[in-house]
């Protein structure tokens, strides 16, 4: 019964329970801004415990709108998206409340230190007391972020900006993690620091990333869905994409995106 | 609850955090001090009242409000922090009620400091403490009636200029509405029924009304209701964000 706006009105039990099978499921999704944009496009696939799911595509293919669809930031404007079997439209708290979603940019209050900053997540996460000490210490402790605590997250690095807002996104031990562009902007070092971190929460969890680095897809991913003006045109592992010859030529043939160049 | 505190204490440390409080708290100082003593000629007058402190605080308001409240949303949507806030388990309402409540407090301190005036009329003379306590009840409820409408400006740019530009605009006609040079372009072909519609919406009006001594429900209600339906607005505005 809870929603942000209460617009809606549907008992929790309208869920179906899915525990065990996938853990994030999207069916049709579509987004259109407007009469004669349409970012996303009828997209449908579904997660399960232990997966890592590489979202791959151009600018502007609809990666970041499908993800802030699934974690109730934007509103589709047709189809559905459960986390743990809970509709985001009609269980928004339930749905926030078990994923973990790292924004593009790592977005995070400049005037806050991280400690602070982390507090008043792990608040808003209902974590209190030993919990909640015990949870920022071990987001800190995986993240890196020790020596920055009493800092000002204005002043901080990249690198470090974007541990914050990791810790930020995994401080609870969320089931489901969304992550947009988890590696943009870090050296190669700091990268492998990140891919180590969500190799090794994996297998416990249902994980979402997108991102521009084909690599990354090998590295990390179990799974990979190439995403074209709104449409899934691939939706394989790694591997499989790889018999269809080198990663960048496969994207390349499957995504069209601005640079389209014509052949005389 | 929990969320509507959290949110709340956020946004009123927020202000502390950077020198905007403190600049913001000695403006204001300055500028009832000045309104009060140099334009109202308080000790002039020579009457043990604070009228002339309170008379000036609707156009004091109407232009330090909307900096206070520019930054309510604009600066969440232009920084992308707000994906972050939408996306915790926060109910909107509460997120809107913190944040507004956060600016409004954060105003009282303000206000708050203003007591030296209280006391300064209190040790010259013997005021009308009733009404002295009166005129600040409808000096925070005005306060609140125009951070109402800022936050939902706010919410409706990601330029902080514009926010503020905008709510001064909308603050200065709802300020303004009573008085002649409104009601003359309305006298002279509208209905009677109308002028008292449009006087009845002005803040001097209903505030005047109250540092009068009296708290009339009315006022009350006018200034409550006000609030509440910019800030419902303020919700709606978010939503419609939202659905794209």
């Amino acid at each position: 019964m809870r929603d942000d706006f209460g617009l809606n009105l549907v008992p929790f039990p309208a869920c179906h329970p899915v525990f065990g099978t996938y853990m994030i499921e999207v069916e049709a999704l579509v987004k259109k801004f407007g009469p004669l944009i349409t970012a996303v496009d009828g997209v449908s696939f579904k997660v399960g415990k232990g997966e890592v799911l590489g979202f791959l595509g151009p600018n502007g293919a609809g990666k970041s709108t499908t993800m802030k669809m699934i974690t109730g930031f934007l509103a589709p404007s047709s189809g559905t998206a459960r986390v743990l079997g809970r509709d985001v439209m009609l269980d928004p708290i339930g749905v926030k409340l078990s994923l973990g979603y790292l924004p593009e940019g790592a977005p995070a209050y400049p005037d806050m230190t991280p400690r602070e900053f982390l507090l008043f997540i792990a608040g808003i996460r209902r974590l209190g007391g030993a919990e909640r000490d015990r949870a920022i210490a071990l987001a800190v402790e995986r993240t890196g972020l020790a020596g920055v605590m009493e800092q000002p997250i204005d002043t901080l690095s990249k690198g470090f900006k974007r541990r914050v807002g990791l810790a930020q996104a995994i401080l609870h031990d969320p089931p489901v993690l969304i992550m947009d562009e988890p590696t943009d902007g870090l050296d190669p070092n700091q990268k492998h620091t990140v891919r180590q971190l969500i190799a090794e929460m994996a297998p416990h969890k249902a994980i979402i990333i997108s991102t521009h680095i084909l690599e990354e897809v090998d590295a990390i991913c179990t799974r990979a869905i190439i995403i074209d003006r709104g449409r899934i045109v691939a939706d394989a592992t790694p591997a499989e994409l790889e018999k269809r010859g080198r990663l960048d030529e496969v994207f390349r043939q499957l995504t069209t995106g601005d640079l389209h160049e014509s052949h005389a | 609850m929990n969320g509507l505190r959290l949110v709340f204490q956020r946004e009123f440390m927020g202000y502390f955090a950077t020198p905007l409080a403190y600049i913001f708290i000695v403006i204001f100082l300055f500028l009832t001090g000045l309104t009060t003593f140099y334009i109202g000629q308080f000790f002039e007058t020579g009457e043990a009242t604070l009228k002339n402190f309170f008379s000036f605080h609707p156009w004091l308001y109407l232009f330090l409000i909307p900096a206070v409240s520019m930054r309510l949303w604009a600066e969440e949507t232009k920084s992308g922090t707000i994906e972050l806030l939408m996306t915790l388990p926060v109910p909107l309402w509460a997120v809107v009620l913190g944040k507004y409540l956060a600016a409004w407090g954060f105003t009282m301190v303000a206000l708050a400091l203003t007591f030296p005036v209280w006391i300064t009329v209190n040790y010259l003379g013997d005021p009308d403490n009733g009404v002295i306590l009166a005129s600040y009840i409808g000096s925070a409820l005005m306060a609140g009636a125009y951070l109402a409408i800022g936050s939902t400006i706010s919410a409706t740019t990601r330029n902080q200029v514009i926010a503020f530009v905008i709510t001064v605009s909308v603050c200065f006609l709802f300020t303004v509405s009573g008085l002649p040079m409104v009601l003359d372009f309305f006298s002279a072909w509208a209905p009677e029924a109308l002028l008292s519609v449009i006087a009845s919406f002005s803040f001097l009006t209903h505030f005047d009304a109250i540092t009068n001594g009296v708290i009339d429900l009315r006022d009350v209600v006018y200034f409550a209701s006000l609030t509440c339906a910019w800030l419902y607005a303020n919700a709606v505005i978010l939503e419609m964000k939202r659905a794209g």
